[in-house]
Order: C-alpha cells, then sequence, then structure tokens
C-alpha cells in the first residue's frame, strides 16, 4: 500500500495582498517515492502551489488558507518554515540569485551551518554529497566559475546534503540550454533512486522533463487541477492544447498526420514510443505536405568583417568572426553559455569596442560610431526588462529616448502613439508599468526601442521564462514586426524559437561562427548540435523512427505546416 | 571589466593565511593606541610597524589606489578644516609659540600647529594599512565568521558580509543599466552638464534599485528555506581555526598597544613636545 506523504484536501489560498484565490479547492495526493511533474501556465498557481508545499506561503508570502495541507502526517499550518524545510528541500529557479556561499564547499554547508554543525563533521559532509552530484574536484571553486549545469548541481547538494524526505525543484530547466536540461534531468532521476526521495518538478518545457520517467504530470490552470494523470495518457488527451501549454513536438507531428495519440503508444518519449500503423499516416502527410519556397534576401544591412575582441589579454573571446544579415531577416545567435553571443551584440551595439576588423551598416563603416550614433539604427533589447525600465508611466518610458534626443513635443506624441499601437499597448498608454505582466513589460521595452525607428533589432533572449501563451505572444509580435520590415537578431537558446520563426540560425562555439544555415539544418546536424549544447530535435527522430529517408525535408515540411497552424490558431482565439 | 573596490586580494601571504578575526582584533588594538596617543615617537614607531605589515601582506599600492585617494583627500580636508576653525591650536597644546609667518588676524603659521598637523596626519597613516588590510585580506566567506567570533551578533555580521559582497553584482547590474540607457541617448559621461547628469543618473537608480529589491527577495528566501536564523548560534564553513601565529600576534599586538599607551601617558600628557 502506498503511503501518503503530501495530501491536500479542499485547499485553498488567496494571498494578502489579492482579492481573488489564486487557488482554488485542491485536492491532491502525492505518495512516498512518486516523481511528479506540475505544469500549468504563468498565473496559473503552480509556483504558489510550490510555495504551499515548501512553506513559503504562508510563513514567507501571508494570506489566508482554506482546508487542509498535510505533509508527512503533519498539518502545515501548524508547522513553521523551519521545520518544513527539514522535510522538504527545495531548489528555486534562479541559479544565481540563490547562492548565499562563495565558494561550491561553503554554499553546499550553509543549511548545516545553520544547525551549528562542528567544522569538522560539516566538512566530510560536503565531501560525500559533492560526490553524489559529481563535484567533488570543485568544492574549493568559486561559484561564478561555474557552468550553468554546475551551479545546478550544487544548489541540489546544498538541499541534498541533509536527509530530506521531499525535493521540490521550482523550474529547474529554465536557465539551462537543451543538452544540459537533460543531464540536469538525469541527475534528478539518478539522486531519486539513490535517496528513495519523492521528487516534484514545476516545469513547463514538458518534452524536456519527459526525457526521464515520470510518475504523474499534474496540470493546473486558473488555480484548479485539471489534469492528474500519467504522461502517456496526458499527451493522448488534449488537455495541453486546451491549457495552452507546448506538447512536445513529436506527439504535434503526430496529430497533425491525422494518427491517434493513444496510452499505449507510450509517447512520454520518443524512445518509447509505438508507431506501428502511424508510420503510414506519417508517410503520407509527409508526401501530401509542399514544402514552401522562402525568397533570398539580398541586401546587406550589417556586416561584420572579420571581428576579434577579448575582455583580458591573451584570452580571445570572439575571433574572426564575419557574417551578413540582409535587410528583413530574422536570424537566431545560438550558442552555449559564454560561447560569446551576447558578447558579438555588444560589440554590435557598441557596448564594447572591437579590437581588429570592421562592422559597416549599409555599406557604411560604423565601427568608430558612438554607442548613442548606433543606437539611432540597431536597436537593443536586452533579457531582462527590469534592466530598462526607469520610468513610471508607459508613455514616458517609451517616449524616453526620443526626449533625450530632443525631438519636438508633438512629433514625440504622434511617434509614441504609432509605436504603442503597433506594439498592441495603445490601450494601457497611461498605465503605470508595475500594473503589467512580464511579457507586457518585454514588449514596453521593445517598444520604446522601436520608437527611434531602428531598422536593426537584437533581442537577447526574448521569450526566457515565458510560458507557450506569452512566449506566442512575443514572438507573433516579432514576426509582425519582420513583416514590416525590421530586421530582426535573437540571440537563443529555444530550439522552439529557432525552428518556429527563424529560417536562419549562426551557431556560435568558442568565440567563432561554427555554422550559419536554416534552423532545420543546423538542429539536425549532430556536430554542430554537440558543439552548441542543443538537442537534435525530437520531430528528427520521428522521421527516422518512422522510415522517412528525407528527415531534414520532414522537419522542414513540419515546421511550414505549423506556421500555417498556428495562424489559423491565432485567428480562432 | 569593472574595477572592484574595496574586495577581497587573493595572495599567499603571512596577512593572509592569519584568522580572520585575528586581524580584526588587531585593527581595534591598533585603532585605540592610535586614537589615543599623540606622542609623535609612538606614533612613529606604530607607522614603522603598520608600512612593515603591509610590505609582508604584498598587497600593492595600486591595488588599493582608489580608496587610499579617497581617505587622503579626506585626510587634507580634515587638515584645512583643523586650521580654519584652530589656527591657535598647536600653542595651546605645546605652550609655546614659534611664528614662522603671520597671515591675517590671528591666523599665522607656527611650527607647534605644523607640528600638531603632523601628528594627525600620521594617525591616519597608521590606522589606514591596518583597516584595509583587514577587509582586503579576508576572504569575504570568511568575514561574518570573524565578526561572529568577536561577539557580533551573526545575523548582523552575515547581513554586513552580503552586503560586501553584493557589490560586485550590483556593479555589474550597473554596467548593464548604463549601457542600456545610453543606447536610448541618456548620456551620464562628463560630456554632459552636471545638472543633467544628475538627472539622467536617476534613470539608472530607479532600475537598479529595482533589480537589488528582487535580488534581496530571492536570496532571503533561499536563506530561510535552508534555515538561517533557527538557532541562537552557527557555524562557520570558512571559520579558520586559530593558530600558533595567530596568538603570536594577539599577545604582540596587545604588548604594543600597553606599550604605546604607557609611553604616551608616562609623562602626563597625551602629547610629545618637542619645543620644551
Amino acid at each position: 500500500m502506498r503511503k501518503p506523504i503530501i495530501e491536500f484536501k479542499n485547499f485553498s489560498f488567496k494571498y494578502k495582498s489579492q482579492m481573488e484565490p489564486t487557488l482554488h479547492q485542491v485536492n491532491l495526493t502525492i505518495y512516498e517515492g512518486e516523481k511528479v511533474v506540475i505544469v500549468g501556465p504563468s498565473g496559473s498557481g503552480k509556483s504558489t502551489l510550490a510555495h504551499c508545499i515548501n512553506g513559503l506561503v504562508p510563513f514567507s508570502y501571508q494570506g489566508e488558507i482554506e482546508g487542509n495541507l498535510t505533509i508527512k502526517g503533519q498539518v502545515t499550518k501548524s508547522l513553521d518554515l523551519f521545520s518544513l524545510s527539514k522535510i522538504v528541500g527545495t531548489v528555486l529557479q534562479d541559479p544565481d540569485g540563490q547562492f548565499i556561499g562563495l565558494s561550491v564547499g561553503e554554499d553546499i554547508a550553509f543549511s548545516l551551518e545553520n544547525e551549528a554543525v562542528p567544522q569538522e563533521k560539516m566538512i566530510s559532509q560536503v565531501v560525500d554529497v559533492s560526490k553524489l552530484v559529481n563535484m567533488e574536484d570543485k568544492i574549493q571553486s568559486s561559484i561564478h566559475e561555474l557552468s550553468g549545469g554546475q551551479k545546478q548541481r550544487v544548489s541540489l547538494a546544498g538541499v541534498i546534503v541533509e536527509e530530506v524526505d521531499i525535493l521540490l525543484f521550482d523550474e529547474p530547466l529554465a536557465n539551462l540550454d537543451p543538452a544540459t536540461g537533460e543531464q540536469a534531468m538525469a541527475l534528478i532521476d539518478q539522486i531519486q533512486k539513490e535517496t528513495n526521495t519523492t521528487v516534484i518538478i514545476i516545469e513547463h518545457r514538458l518534452e524536456d522533463v519527459l526525457t526521464q520517467d515520470i510518475d504523474r504530470v499534474i496540470v493546473v490552470n486558473d488555480g484548479r487541477i485539471v489534469s492528474d494523470r500519467n504522461p502517456n495518457e496526458l499527451l493522448a488527451s488534449n488537455v495541453l492544447e486546451s491549457c495552452s501549454l507546448r506538447e512536445p513536438l513529436y506527439v504535434k507531428a503526430l496529430k497533425y498526420a491525422g494518427c491517434k495519440v493513444t496510452p499505449e503508444m507510450h509517447s512520454a518519449s520518443i524512445e518509447t514510443l509505438v508507431l506501428d500503423e502511424s508510420k503510414d499516416k506519417l508517410f503520407e502527410w509527409y508526401e501530401a505536405t509542399i514544402p514552401a519556397t522562402y525568397e533570398k534576401k539580398d541586401s546587406p544591412i550589417l556586416e561584420l568583417q572579420d571581428i576579434n575582441f577579448s575582455y583580458h589579454k591573451g584570452f580571445p573571446t570572439i575571433q574572426n568572426v564575419s557574417l551578413t544579415i540582409h535587410k528583413g531577416e530574422m536570424v537566431s545567435i545560438v550558442g552555449t553559455n559564454g560561447a560569446g553571443k551576447s558578447t558579438l551584440s555588444k560589440l554590435i551595439c557598441g557596448f564594447e569596442k572591437i579590437q581588429s576588423g570592421k562592422i559597416l551598416y549599409k555599406g557604411e563603416d560604423i565601427t568608430e560610431d558612438t554607442i548613442y550614433e548606433r543606437s539611432n539604427r540597431i536597436g537593443m533589447v536586452m533579457q531582462n526588462p527590469n534592466h530598462m525600465i526607469s520610468k513610471h508611466m508607459i508613455y514616458d518610458e517609451v517616449a524616453l529616448g526620443l526626449v533625450m534626443r530632443g525631438v519636438p513635443e508633438d512629433e514625440i506624441k504622434k511617434r509614441v502613439e504609432e509605436t504603442l499601437k503597433v506594439c498592441g499597448l495603445y490601450g494601457f498608454r497611461n498605465w503605470p508599468i508595475s500594473a503589467l505582466s512580464f511579457g507586457q513589460k518585454k514588449r514596453v521595452t521593445i517598444a520604446s526601442i522601436l520608437v527611434l525607428q531602428t531598422e536593426v533589432l537584437i533581442l537577447d533572449e526574448p521569450t526566457a521564462g515565458q510560458d507557450l501563451r506569452h512566449y506566442t505572444e512575443i514572438m507573433e509580435f516579432l514576426t509582425e514586426l519582420n513583416s514590416q520590415g525590421v530586421t530582426i537578431l535573437m540571440i537563443t537558446h529555444d530550439m522552439h524559437l529557432m525552428l518556429e520563426y527563424t529560417s536562419r540560425a549562426i551557431a556560435i562555439a568558442d568565440g567563432q561562427v561554427i555554422a550559419d544555415n536554416s534552423a532545420v539544418n543546423i538542429l539536425t546536424n549532430s556536430e554542430v548540435v554537440e558543439k552548441t549544447n542543443l538537442k537534435v530535435t525530437s520531430l528528427f527522430e520521428l522521421a527516422v523512427k518512422a522510415g522517412i529517408n528525407k528527415p531534414i525535408d520532414f522537419v522542414s515540411r513540419f515546421i511550414d505546416y505549423d506556421k500555417e497552424a498556428r495562424v489559423t490558431w491565432r485567428k480562432k482565439y | 571589466m569593472a574595477q572592484e573596490i574595496l574586495s577581497f586580494i587573493e595572495r599567499k601571504s603571512p596577512v593572509h593565511s592569519l584568522s580572520g578575526a585575528t586581524k580584526l582584533i588587531i585593527f581595534i588594538l591598533y585603532s585605540t593606541a592610535a586614537m589615543l596617543t599623540y606622542d609623535t615617537r609612538v606614533l612613529l614607531g606604530l607607522l614603522v610597524i603598520s608600512i612593515a605589515i603591509f610590505i609582508v601582506s604584498k598587497i600593492r599600492i595600486r591595488e588599493i589606489g582608489f580608496i587610499m585617494a579617497f581617505i587622503l583627500a579626506f585626510l587634507l580636508l580634515n587638515n584645512i578644516a583643523i586650521y580654519i576653525f584652530s589656527p591657535q591650536e598647536g600653542v595651546k597644546i605645546y605652550g609655546s609659540s614659534h611664528v614662522l609667518f603671520e597671515i591675517v588676524g590671528r591666523y599665522n603659521v607656527t611650527l607647534e600647529q605644523l607640528f600638531y598637523h603632523l601628528n594627525i596626519t600620521l594617525k591616519y597613516f597608521v590606522v589606514i594599512p591596518a583597516a584595509l588590510l583587514f577587509i582586503v585580506t579576508t576572504h569575504p566567506s570568511e568575514f561574518a565568521a570573524s565578526l561572529n567570533k568577536i561577539g557580533v551578533n551573526y545575523k548582523i555580521a552575515y547581513s554586513v558580509s552580503l552586503a560586501l559582497r553584493y557589490i560586485p553584482d550590483i556593479q555589474r547590474d550597473f554596467r548593464t543599466i548604463a549601457q542600456a540607457q545610453q543606447a536610448r541617448g541618456i548620456d551620464i559621461s562628463r560630456k554632459e552638464k552636471l545638472l543633467k547628469r544628475l538627472k539622467n543618473a536617476s534613470s539608472i537608480i530607479f532600475p537598479l534599485i529595482f533589480s537589488t529589491l528582487n535580488r534581496i527577495e530571492v536570496i532571503s528566501n533561499a536563506m530561510e528555506l535552508r534555515r538561517f536564523g533557527k538557532k541562537k548560534n552557527r557555524t562557520w564553513y570558512n571559520e579558520k581555526p586559530f593558530r600558533k601565529a595567530d596568538y603570536i600576534v594577539l599577545v604582540a599586538g596587545s604588548l604594543i598597544l600597553v606599550l604605546s599607551l604607557v609611553i604616551t601617558f608616562y609623562d602626563g600628557s597625551r602629547f610629545y613636545n618637542p619645543f620644551l
């Protein structure tokens, strides 16, 4: 008989600062040793659900609770944050923000320090746990020297250094590239098996989570649990689509091809997927889909010629990079963390000075231009909108750049209003920015750059941390801008974004361009994929599995078909 | 890369290998001695020791150049203020007046006043190396541990060290925000007029405050979830145990304090008077 470890009974929660409850009448039981994934769009209440389990609700974020939550036989209301954290270990979303110690060892030891464990015992415990997460060589290293995946290992080690019964991961994959994400999932799986804990993962990258065995997927929407079943059953249903959550690409392809996805197909992972009679349907669909043709763009707007740059002498960050971006293109720049893609965008905008080479804008040499001069031609939207927003009201924020340029007032008004209309923010123009969602804030920052009438727009991770609805919103908006002639460059490691929206991708590794090709060709080239820490798209694997002889064509036909489908989908809503 | 003000400088030196608590106690003893005494002989003696320790620490002057310049500017200001408000202080203290030249009214330049200023300046030079060395040779992780060891509540000790530790992060945020704002035409460089520059700077300060507040929320949740503040005491992973060298240094430090106080107060006055 399975023993319940977490039990929500008619549980509702309302934050002190809000009018409406965030969670309504939740009934949910999680059993000992289970591995459960909780998915849901932004604002669905999935993070609140997680906070209830680790005690941040109601002990840090206050509010009203109705009903009961029992963890390991104890009602949480009667406990406190400290005793709960002995049972539930939490790995938070932001890997940088949650580090408390400066070195790996110190951070892992933090909870031991708080329990006043003697130094010697502490040191030996840290060594033991760092072996468990394969970080024993790095105990002395500074946190800043670590890669994203290593940081994740350290935060996990900091939680399991003391025995906990439940491990809670809040969006563990959010800041990881696809290959590292897969390793992180494998590590979670390994730790779960070795320590026999209950694992709860909050995540919206379902396809990546499902690379490991998952017992159940719980779907949360509007503060309610709308589905609670095993992954195979979930993927056979249409719950994900109706909650605007992203289905794994191969499942989508199967559905497009008219295959009936049943629980018996084991569609939770591409490896376990049983195709059988679906093969013919996929093949039929493949044959029937006409590949789209693209007109080749051929008027260079931005040219980099043999660019070199280094932050520290002798350690080149960018080496001999040459590339040409044509007017009206939408291009993604991909690469691992630290490959130099962000540096490249800073060089283009003049935030850093190139050491050799040339930058041309429409054939004109702009290498010596200042940040300000370049900003009239090339706009840069930072990853974090909070780094850009400095005004209280939306109108003022968007007008700021023009005011600074001394543009006459009536022209400012005209241009700001036009831009706000393009960005779908006109109705909000007199709103305070603080009232906006993250996605809307992002649009404000895009508007504040667009208003300067730049023809080239560079965006750093435009969709990081966005759910499918906001992702689609932002990307459709960018596509719209692109069709109006704005050239768009995006720095990303989101494979969906690459595939679905950019026809061309430039892959960077160790400061050099290693591939400049169509997104489909890049994501099906295993050598490039490995060097950039991406993954071969599951569509490719599906095509191979179905025995389609030109899997690359299958992927590109899917993309074209999907684009059409999304246009109709958008009209419907 | 942004220059980091007052952060840990990694070296292998006898000063670095001392426990942070030892360095903190020595700093306190040393500044007490320098604060109390105006005896030039004692100050000169302390200065020689200060400089010796500084050389042993292998820290180079230019590595702490910015903060040194800042303190020296402050020293100059202090000296000017003393002269303006009390040009006859030296005469009052030493009981004689050797006038070098007159300026106007009670403002003249006497040997006694110059000697008094020399003493003030010496005091600064004695304390500066001790204070700076404590900060730049103590690993930030050990910083809180050493404050805690001399009796500061560990929550306060931890917040001080967290604040110091976040300086580089906040500098990085500042740079990013400044670049983003410059790209929109907001100039905070010297090319802009002062008033406009100040106004423009506010467009960097607000995002900086918000991103910092956000950082604080994340870190305080992370700390609470790992039970920071549960017990009255905590242990420190990075605490350096006291070794022989620490005890020797502490004994030597206490002796220096006692000795300097004995010499200072031996003749009943805090001042050494060469004009007698």
